[in-house]
């Protein structure tokens, strides 16, 4: 006996209540509102709040695109996409512009998002705060005050330490002039297309029960000072298969012999770029040698 | 009454009959086998086994079956078996490089030589009761090349000198088994005991660093499952012979270290070695280990899986069971002690207020 299951998993009743903690968020940008997160038939950390926010917000028309670290064929983007095919009988894409909805694991799209798309990011921990300060309690009461002093001075002991600030990805952005906010771990290359967009940005985090949002042409600022102003990852050469250039490249062991290869992160973007001819040099360099 | 004062011995062999029925269920089914329990419930097996110190897949199968399928219960019966074997010595430290591979994967790269061998997992399936057949199948799964080299993650790291070299090889290992544990424990010892430890506690703990408390920044380098061939020198040969093939899980986890006024920045390593396919107690077991080398890399000790006694002195399910139930042992004495120093301090306690009641009255 198979049991039967309603449109995109989710019963209504639960839809309707993440519908309703998604328009919180949207109300109050960067604020993470607490949402009664479900069991889903994938582990914890998987991306169960993606999904329930996907599972929320999905109709019949809707096309969507999973991505994970930018790709859409590695192997949990694969298994979430098939399981909104099977659950919701929606049609899919790898494409970032005939997409309406993407969820996401750690990237945004090269391609620059458009107005009507909802981009859903999978968070695993939604508070920006946690690393410095591991109760909830006292996060709460931080962020109800405004006090960010603790992240400030973080930033600070790392420039003092470093010379610069040493935090690469999951880098907090103040939303909206007011939350300081987790972006999801995503490098912090991909901050600023989170400022001023013109698509939706719904952040789902199912094992800590948050939900977060930043609505279109919301303004989000990575956190930095004057003097040490945000920068993001620059890669030294372009992506070996397209050659794009100002793209976040991933690299690749190609030998026992350490060799490397630095391609773009983003599969549709390199697929896309290669199929209107562009191409890049295949390089294989030595260890290390393009950041 | 679980123990009269006289007719115990009656009452407790009555216990064993009424347990022998109920281990065995409904007559009117098939009893199930041992084979059966190892070739079908292979994960619960390799539990057993790897908690129980002792890689036996016919007896862990065997005690999963005395002990109805309560884990722990059939760990005890494994250890307890175990301890009457004799030890005949330490084998040649494994190359786990050379393991015939059935899953490997990493976290950090999207590809690297031998590439992701995804193998039997259930990481990719949908956790839809009923459906045992995973819903994807097009995943971009390479089979292994019979031949082909699987180089360890951390050492392509290591050829750049990003990750912390690996320690020397010490000699012989600890065995807490033989030897009674003291703190500070030497990293062998504490691994040692990690790879015995509940999965459940190291679960937790592992989980509570990624949740801030005590955050060790890490990635999966690698994980990988397969088989390793064992050699043992004996001394009167003189040079190695195979003593056969274990399976085993190992998980290399890759943190990040910012660096001392001693060490560069550089990658630090978790390590995890179970028994059997259990990735989720390897991944444990390195995080675990990261977590309590905080003092090695000059770091603050401030939660509880940074605590080398705290982890160690818990860790083990035989131990914690055996104290924790023993509280259903009949503790009628001391009990009958604190009655009477209860009823004491109670009468005091009522002398005393009536007392302070009557030099109130006007």
């Amino acid at each position: 006996m198979m049991p039967k299951y309603n449109f995109a998993y989710l019963d209504e009743q639960t839809k309707r209540m993440i519908r309703r903690a998604l328009l919180k968020a949207v109300a109050v940008p960067g604020y993470q509102v607490p949402f009664a997160s479900r069991e889903m038939p994938m582990p914890y950390g998987w991306g169960t709040g993606g999904v329930q926010v996907t599972a929320a917000i999905i109709g019949p028309d809707d096309v969507l695109k999973v991505i994970d670290q930018g790709s859409d064929d590695t192997v949990n983007a694969v298994s979430i996409r098939a399981f909104f095919g099977k659950v919701a009988d929606v049609a899919t894409t790898t494409s970032t512009l005939a997409a309406s909805i993407i969820q996401t694991r750690h990237r945004i799209p090269e391609e620059p998002l458009k107005s009507g798309q909802i981009i859903v990011y999978q968070v695993p921990i939604p508070e920006p705060l946690r690393f410095l300060e591991p109760r909830e309690t006292e996060t709460r009461i931080m962020h109800a005050l405004e006090d960010y002093g603790l992240m400030q001075v973080k930033l600070y002991e790392d420039i003092s330490r470093h010379g610069h600030i040493a935090t690469t990805y999951a880098y907090p952005v103040l939303v909206n002039g007011r939350y300081v906010m987790d972006p999801s771990p995503t490098p912090k290359f991909d901050n600023p297309k989170m400022h001023m967009s013109p698509a939706l940005q719904l952040f789902g985090a199912g094992r800590e029960q948050r939900i977060y949002a930043v609505p279109p042409y919301t303004k989000v600022v990575s956190l930095d000072f004057d003097d040490h102003p945000f920068e993001v990852q620059k890669f030294d050469k372009p992506c070996a298969i397209c050659g794009a250039q100002g793209v976040y490249l991933d690299e690749i062991v190609m030998n026992n012999a350490g060799g490397r290869m630095f391609v773009c992160s983003d599969t549709d973007f390199c697929a896309t770029r290669s199929a209107h001819g562009h191409v890049g040099s295949g390089e294989v360099s030595s260890a290390g040698k393009s950041q | 009454m679980y123990v009269a004062v006289k007719g115990g011995e009656k009452a407790i062999a009555a216990a064993h009959e009424s347990m022998a029925e109920a281990r065995r269920g409904d007559p009117e089914l098939a009893e199930i086998s041992g084979a059966q329990l190892r070739e079908q419930l292979a994960l619960g097996i390799a539990r057993i086994m790897a908690e129980g110190s002792l890689y036996d897949p016919d007896l862990a199968a065997l005690a999963l079956k005395q002990a109805r399928g309560d884990m722990i219960e059939a760990i005890f019966l494994l250890r307890a078996y175990r301890t009457t074997l004799a030890s005949f010595g330490a084998t040649e430290p494994m190359d786990t490089a050379k393991m015939s591979i059935q899953r490997r994967i990493s976290a950090c790269f999207k590809d690297m030589p031998g590439g992701q061998v995804l193998g039997p997992t259930f990481d990719y399936t949908h956790r839809l009761l009923g459906e045992t057949q995973a819903l994807t199948g097009v995943l971009d799964q390479t089979a292994p090349a019979p031949q082909e080299a699987f180089p360890r993650i951390a050492d392509v790291l290591g050829a750049e000198a990003l990750i912390e070299p690996n320690p020397e090889d010490a000699g012989e290992p600890a065995d807490l088994t033989r030897t009674p544990m003291s703190f500070p424990a030497p990293r062998d010892l504490r691994l040692q005991a990690l790879a015995r430890g509940d999965e459940g506690f190291l679960l937790s703990l592992a989980y509570s660093t990624q949740r801030g408390f005590g955050r060790t920044h890490p990635f999966v380098g690698e994980i990988r499952f397969g088989a390793v061939e064992l050699e043992f020198t004996p001394p009167e040969l003189g040079f190695a012979i195979c003593l056969g093939e274990i399976e085993l899980t190992e998980c290399e986890m890759v943190n990040q270290f910012m660096g001392s006024n001693e060490a560069p920045p550089q990658f630090t390593r978790g390590y995890g070695l179970v028994f059997g396919q259990s990735e989720r107690k390897a991944m444990s077991m390195a995080l675990v280990d990261r977590a309590l080398r905080t003092r090695e890399f000059g770091e603050d000790v401030v939660a509880p899986a940074q605590d080398e006694e705290f982890v160690l002195s818990h860790a083990d399910n035989v131990q914690a069971t055996g104290f924790v139930e023993h509280l259903k042992l009949p503790h009628y004495v001391d009990f009958q002690a604190e009655l009477g120093l209860l009823r004491t301090l109670r009468q005091e306690w009522q002398t005393k207020k009536d007392s302070a009641k009557k030099e109130h009255q006007p």
